[in-house]
């Protein structure tokens, strides 16, 4: 499925709030076409990665590269959909329908002053039933249930038809049925699709069997690699994989060790 | 009350003044209370105060100040305050809300300050606190029309990001929108909007045309586009309404519209209750 470009670059990355490094020594890829998921324990960094690769916040040293260009010059912002962990606790009492809040995600493609068009509605609802939610179109989206919900903000992030999906623990208040239909439309927009998929996750179980890169960071970049070497490890390394106990692989070390 | 309308031109003036505050007042409320910031109109129409008060001293003491109307000095005052609101948001990022009081008791003292100094000035004051028939002149009118042209197009041509502003900051954000200006330029249009309001609403009550009407119309509205649409509806029979009870009874209009657009709140709940009982 992934290819060899790297859809997102980060080489030697520190990011610290007052005194305190919450990321150091990073260095990640993630390869056009593969559905990753970054996981780590509350308070290891996981948050401000994220920010860092929206550009919502600024590296204040190393560099990131988004699409092979510089995060300061990237432009194309449409090529990324992001479906924030805050969505779900949006104001349920905001009056706008789903036709509303997913034509939200065509703000940027369409640019300052202009206005929707003809063939953005038609987007808009082929999104709309893409994600299994037509009946809802004209629909108050608080009226809707926590899983729909989360669909709309998924069909919100996938209206300007992006590259790279960047999903931050879409799961929280979805129940368990829901959670497994919601995975199996990730693995479709990711095989399917070819959608690039980055999932930052604390449900390893979930996902496991769908993803097919891994990257573990707790402040620092514990581990990085495909699903495959992934297992490998926890297999071996059966006990306390996910959190601090861990031995520290350091990233190079670890890739070079793939690559053979 | 067509008559008279048609022979003073005072009136005239009123009609259309509250003709068009009746639409630029809901349609901005939509967006405040949405996003929650109903009490900035409250504080920014203190400033307006302020600025009021500050032409009026200033016209007792210079000739040049009396041929200008007080309604400009207003304006200005509410855009600094606007201006200042931002400042302090930004100073207190965990604490926002302060700057409501800050900027409202702010206005009141400054506005006070100035009423004495001119020996105060009684007549003119209850109309300005609560409203007035018979108080826009034709250059208040040119300048409430270009207010209206002035928020009607950025509404119109910042409507999606505004939208987006209002649904998810962290989403507008995160798609590369410059939140902080397009933030910006919608604090300057409340500001505008609450000059243009003021002579017909009054200080006290201009911040209740911006969210009452919107208020009743999020209680039954599908969507965001038909809760602007119904708003304005409802302050535009707010407006209109209380101004004719006002005429006909000599009533301040601020109270007579205030109060309509109370009833209209009323009746939505009671509509809304009444088919969720059917429905149920």
């Amino acid at each position: 499925m992934s290819s060899n470009y790297s859809i997102i670059e980060i080489e030697r990355l520190y990011y610290r709030y007052d005194r305190e490094y919450v990321l150091e020594d990073i260095n990640f890829f993630q390869p056009e076409g593969s559905f990753l998921a970054l996981v780590g324990p509350n308070g290891s960094g996981k948050s401000t990665l994220l920010k860092l690769i929206l550009g919502l916040l600024r590296p204040q040293s190393g560099e990131i590269s988004i699409f092979g260009e510089k995060i300061s010059q990237f432009k194309n912002w449409e090529w990324i959909g992001f479906v924030s962990q805050k969505a779900n606790s949006f104001n349920t009492g905001f009056p706008a329908t789903v036709q509303e809040v997913v034509a939200s995600g065509l703000t940027k493609k369409l640019g300052l002053f202009k206005r929707m068009g003809k063939k953005d509605w038609q987007r808009v609802k082929e999104t709309i039933d893409a994600v299994g939610l037509g009946e809802f179109y004209h629909r108050n989206i608080g009226e809707l249930s926590g899983g729909q919900q989360q669909r709309v903000f998924i069909a919100r992030a996938l209206v300007s038809k992006p590259k790279l999906l960047i999903l931050d623990e879409p799961t929280v208040g979805v129940d368990a049925k829901n959670i497994r239909d919601f995975y199996s439309m990730l693995d479709d927009l990711n095989r399917n699709h070819g959608i690039t998929l980055l999932l930052v996750t604390h449900d390893m179980e979930g996902v496991s069997d769908k993803v097919t890169h891994v990257a573990c960071l707790n402040k620092k970049m514990i581990f990085h690699g495909k699903m495959e070497e992934f297992n490998k490890l926890k297999a071996d390394e059966s006990s306390h994989l996910y959190g601090y106990s861990l031995p520290i692989l350091s990233h190079k070390h670890h890739l070079e060790g793939a690559e053979k | 009350m067509i008559e008279g309308i048609l022979q003073y031109e005072f009136l005239r003036n009123s009609f259309i003044t509250g003709m068009i505050i009746g639409v630029i007042a809901p349609l901005l409320g939509v967006f405040i209370v949405v996003r929650r910031l109903s009490l900035i109109a409250d504080a920014l129409s203190h400033v307006t105060l302020a600025g009021i008060a500050a032409n009026l001293l200033l016209s007792k003491q210079f000739a040049f100040f009396a041929g200008i109307s007080p309604l400009y000095m207003g304006t200005v005052f509410s855009v600094a305050g606007a201006l200042f609101i931002e400042k302090l948001r930004s100073v207190y990022k965990h604490f926002q809300e302060l700057a409501i009081p800050i900027i409202l008791s702010g206005g009141v003292g400054l506005g006070v300050i100035f009423i004495s100094l001119a020996d105060g000035f009684n007549t003119d004051l209850f109309g300005y606190l609560f409203g007035s028939v018979s108080a826009v002149g034709r250059t208040d009118l040119y300048l409430i029309i270009l207010i209206s042209i002035v928020v009607i197009m950025v509404v119109f041509a910042l409507y999606k990001e505004l939208f987006i502003l209002s649904f998810d900051e962290e989403h507008a954000r995160a798609s590369g929108l410059h939140v902080k200006s397009i933030h910006f330029v919608f604090i300057v249009l409340v500001a505008l909007v609450i000059a243009a309001s003021m002579r017909i609403v009054g200080i006290l009550l201009v911040s209740s045309l911006m969210t009452l009407p919107v208020a009743a119309s999020i209680r039954i509205a599908k969507g965001f586009k038909q809760t602007i649409i119904l708003s304005i509806i409802f302050g535009e029979v707010s407006v209109l309404g209380g101004l004719t009870f006002s005429y006909y009874l000599d009533l301040a209009p601020g109270g007579t519209i205030v109060m309509i657009a109370v009833l209209i709140l009323i009746l939505t709940m009671a509509v809304k209750k009444f088919s969720f009982q059917k429905a149920g």
